[in-house]
């Protein structure tokens, strides 16, 4: 069993990415959608707990782009995915978990 | 006949009770659920530990106070609410602040027993890598 947790507000402004982060398991995916893609960019207060985090994780690109944020901006070690992807992660994985 | 197939729901509680309306409307959808006979169990964590805080008193802003309703979760097979300790400790409660919601045990004499269970953040993680559906508030 594995989770696809998706995470849709700014790391900035709630504390909903820590969170999820501290409760995802080894083999669950955490995607950064919607204002929670401003968790992806590098160097950030939110960036030492992606780097922690056990699980794989995701941006979707088309967030990023909408709010102007480049991928070269993104942190190492987080995937921009598409919908594709997102559809992908989301039949990867036994279970979705919105964090809202 | 197909088998019936029993999945296991969680239902995952983080926000204040009277802020928003997330908290109601998780416990209306916990209830509605409890009709269809799955293996439900609930979560709070994070700002969703202040819900249970025993003695809410809602007279002098308007609003239902809906924390009784939690005691009748016992009645609908609801026994399995998950509390994580370190939200608690964040917010400078300890599980005696919480109201004490019980269910009776009909396979030991309607033995009353306690629904809620303390359990450290890491526990919470591999209840929640257990589920088969998660609904978060």
């Amino acid at each position: 069993m594995s989770i696809l947790h998706t995470v849709n507000k700014s790391p900035f402004q709630k504390d909903d990415l820590k969170s999820c982060l501290a409760h995802a398991n080894e083999g669950d995916a955490v995607l950064m959608i919607e204002d929670g893609v401003y968790g992806a960019i590098a160097g950030t207060a939110a960036s030492q707990d992606i780097s922690n985090a056990k699980a794989g994780v995701y941006v979707l690109g088309a967030d990023l782009a909408a709010r102007g944020i480049a991928q070269d901006k993104v942190a190492e070690g987080i995937s921009v995915v598409g919908y594709d992807g997102f559809v992908d992660l989301a039949t990867e994985h036994s279970a979705v978990n919105s964090w809202l | 006949m197909q088998e019936e197939t029993i999945k296991k729901f969680m239902y995952m509680n983080r926000k204040a009770p009277y802020g928003t309306i997330y908290a109601l409307e998780a416990l209306e959808v916990v209830l509605i659920g409890a009709a269809f006979d799955q293996d439900v169990s609930l979560a709070f964590l994070d700002d969703g530990v202040f819900q249970l805080v025993e003695g809410q008193d809602t007279d002098g802003i308007g609003v239902k106070n809906f924390s009784p309703a939690f005691r009748a979760l016992g009645d609908y097979d609801v026994t399995k609410l998950f509390v994580e300790k370190e939200s608690l400790e964040e917010r400078g409660l300890s599980p005696d602040d919480l109201m004490e919601l019980v269910w009776e045990d009909e396979d030991d004499d309607w033995a009353e027993k306690p629904s809620i269970r303390i359990v450290t953040r890491d526990e919470l993680k591999s209840i929640l890598g257990d589920q088969d559906v998660i609904l978060s508030f």
